[in-house]
């Protein structure tokens, strides 16, 4: 199996996987949920986008980040900055004492745009910065951590500290970014509305679109030998430097794809919800997305999309009748699969429901129980011998 | 100037040239001024008591401690100042103490992985397993005795087992230098056999430094024997001569 070197890189049962997955987002679901919930499907389908990045990047690499929302932040509110310039326009705006400039920097008395506001008025360029500006960030936040070999808790808390830090910088500069309210009423799309319900039937698509291109690229890298390599990497880190690999290079890449993946999920939030806010960028978002990840399956690309879908619609159906207690009901699911079935979703999956499905949807039966039993991302490198001997 | 020219020569006919090499961990010498040369082909066998420095030294070599003070010529490169992974590609492999291998892979993928192409990321993404990737595989295999394990997660392989994958691991970068760590630590009798042979056949046509306690293997394998104690060089040569050496038999051999 593993011998024959497989010319495509989707194994049949993973194509099957993706073609149920497609059909029941771009079929069923449309066709059986009203406008209003299809609308939540989407909103719930660009929290997806981290998940992917997550699985690659914590599943896969054993890198756990607790800032995702940094990065589907940076990525909504690039594509916000677009939209907000569109809306605008100076016939919009000219009761402002500044006409033509977003309504929140003219109340924080802001009399010209910002320098790093202009190039957001070119859709060209805000659709590059979408991915880019994320990953840059992640570049700078990556290679500075991993090249002196900071990992595990203290990569986590770091990312998380991020997250903080960004909020607070969100929040205080008002002027620039539209403060806690975020940049709200945002309007028209290279002058097409994106309020009316066939705008979001269309944006619902082209969010499933992306989705699952995204899935593509997720699963040709988890199948190139670079995603052979982050498995290594994980179990004996040591191993594979002395194998001749340098090892920050690969953690940095996995880290940035995960970081461009979360903010297409962030810009495509922004378009479907019409704003973006610093409540999508915190530690509180940052932690639900790994808990997405978690209940899905660390180590399954379809998993985590799963996941995302399930713990959104239970958060919304829960906090529709008892909203304090959703809380309490998230913390207690994410113990519950640490604990109970720490490979999530696909993990029982793979161990109760594939085996009986027949060779196309099973690993040996041996390898899948023994996969679902063992947690993987022990930071602990191989023998580490004392210094002096 | 002479003198140097003639040490310059000298070096270059070395494989490896270590020289006053010292490591210090808050004061505590682990290595301490430490000289020796390998050779072409050679093999050498450093032995010595718990605590001699002995997998610092091979540490030092291959990066992952950095010398305090000293050099290590490698083929005319210094390695004190190269990252791991770019020693590794100047020729250098090592093999952990435990075995050290990937066990959430097949046998087949831990082989790969070492195989000496798409080292960079973009290497990576673009690999393919080509005929001179699986052929070179399959040989490794054979001379590992895994060829029909291939597909097997290396988590089932018994312990002697994972020690010649990580084995076959080495073997598979093709290094002018190999540095094993107790390849035979832990091994049954017949495994211990079956390594001794495997070892045998691949410390051919390359330099080899090995850690071993096992005394009837290192007199099996090895050329020239360097025995280490608190950091320095205790004795060194034939197996024969260190045998005799009376410092050498109280501090280790006499236990």
């Amino acid at each position: 199996m593993t011998q024959s070197g497989r010319t495509f890189f989707l194994r049949p049962r993973d194509a099957i996987g993706i073609v149920i997955l497609a059909v029941l987002l771009l079929v069923i679901l449309p066709l059986a949920l009203d406008n209003f919930r299809l609308q939540f499907v989407g909103k719930y389908l660009t929290y997806a986008f981290v998940a992917l990045g997550l699985v690659l990047c914590w599943g896969y690499a054993g890198i756990l980040s607790l800032g995702q929302g940094v990065f589907f932040g940076l990525g909504g509110y690039c594509m916000a900055m677009y939209l907000k310039l569109e809306a605008s326009s100076v016939e919009n705006t000219k009761i402002q004492s500044t006409p033509g400039i977003p309504d929140f920097m003219d109340w924080n008395q802001i009399t010209s745009l910002p320098w790093f506001w202009e190039p957001f008025r070119s859709f060209g360029f805000t659709t590059l910065a979408v991915i880019v500006v994320p990953a840059i960030f992640a570049f700078i936040v990556g290679f500075a951590m991993f090249k002196r070999r900071v990992g595990g808790v203290y990569f986590a808390i770091i990312t998380q500290a991020l997250a903080a830090i960004l909020t607070i910088l969100i929040i205080g500069q008002q002027g620039y970014t539209g403060g806690i309210n975020g940049i709200t009423d945002l309007r028209t799309l290279h002058g097409w509305d994106i309020r009316t319900d066939s705008a979001k039937t269309v944006l619902y698509f082209v969010c499933v679109g992306l989705l699952l291109a995204c899935i593509l690229i997720a699963y040709f890298v988890k199948s190139s030998k670079l995603g052979r390599i982050l498995v290594a990497m994980r179990d004996k880190e040591d191993r594979v430097r002395f194998s001749g690999y340098d090892v920050a290079s690969f953690k940095v890449f996995v880290f940035c794809l995960a970081a461009s993946l979360s903010a297409i999920g962030g810009a495509m939030f922004t378009l479907q919800v019409g704003f973006m806010s610093p409540s999508f960028v915190g530690i509180v978002p940052s932690i639900e997305m790994v808990i997405y990840t978690a209940v899905g399956g660390r180590l399954s690309i379809l998993g985590a999309i799963y996941g995302t879908l399930l713990v959104n619609w239970a958060k919304t159906s829960f906090s529709e009748s008892f909203p304090e207690l959703w809380l309490f009901g998230l913390g207690g699911l994410f113990i519950a699969v640490v604990l109970l079935f720490p490979n999530g979703i696909a993990g029982l999956w793979q161990t109760y429901v594939a085996p009986r499905l027949g060779p196309l949807f099973s690993d040996k039966p041996k390898a899948a129980v023994r996969t679902a039993a063992t947690p993987p991302a022990s930071p602990s490198g191989p023998v580490a011998p004392a210094a002096a001997e | 100037m002479n003198t140097q020219v003639i040490a310059d020569q000298m070096n270059k006919d070395f494989v490896l040239a270590v020289e006053g090499l010292t490591v210090s961990f808050d004061g505590f010498k682990a290595v301490n001024d430490l000289s020796f040369y390998v050779d072409e082909n050679e093999i050498r066998v450093i032995i010595g008591p718990n605590g001699a420095g002995k997998t610092t030294v091979l540490d030092l070599i291959c990066g992952r401690t950095k010398a305090t003070t000293g050099s290590i010529r490698f083929k005319d490169r210094e390695l004190t100042t190269m990252k791991e992974h770019e020693i590794v590609r100047a020729g250098v492999g090592r093999k952990f103490q435990n075995p050290s291998i990937y066990e959430d892979l097949t046998v087949f993928e831990n082989l790969e992985i070492s195989y000496p192409k798409g080292r960079s990321v973009v290497g990576a993404l673009t690999f393919r397993r080509d005929a001179a990737v699986k052929g070179r595989v399959h040989e490794v295999a054979e001379t590992i005795f895994l060829a029909d394990q291939l597909d097997q997660r290396a988590e089932y392989l018994s312990h002697g087992q994972k020690q010649w994958l990580e084995i076959g691991m080495l073997l598979i970068q093709d290094p002018e230098l190999l540095m094993l760590d107790e390849p035979v630590a832990g091994m049954s009798v017949s495994e211990r056999k079956k390594t001794a042979e495997l070892l045998n056949t691949i410390i051919k046509d390359r330099s080899v430094i090995v850690i071993e306690h096992d005394m009837k293997f290192v007199e099996d394998i090895a050329h020239k024997v360097t025995v280490l104690h608190q950091g320095k060089i205790l004795s060194e040569g034939s197996m024969a001569k260190v045998q005799a050496d009376p410092k050498v038999i109280e501090v280790y051999l006499g236990h």
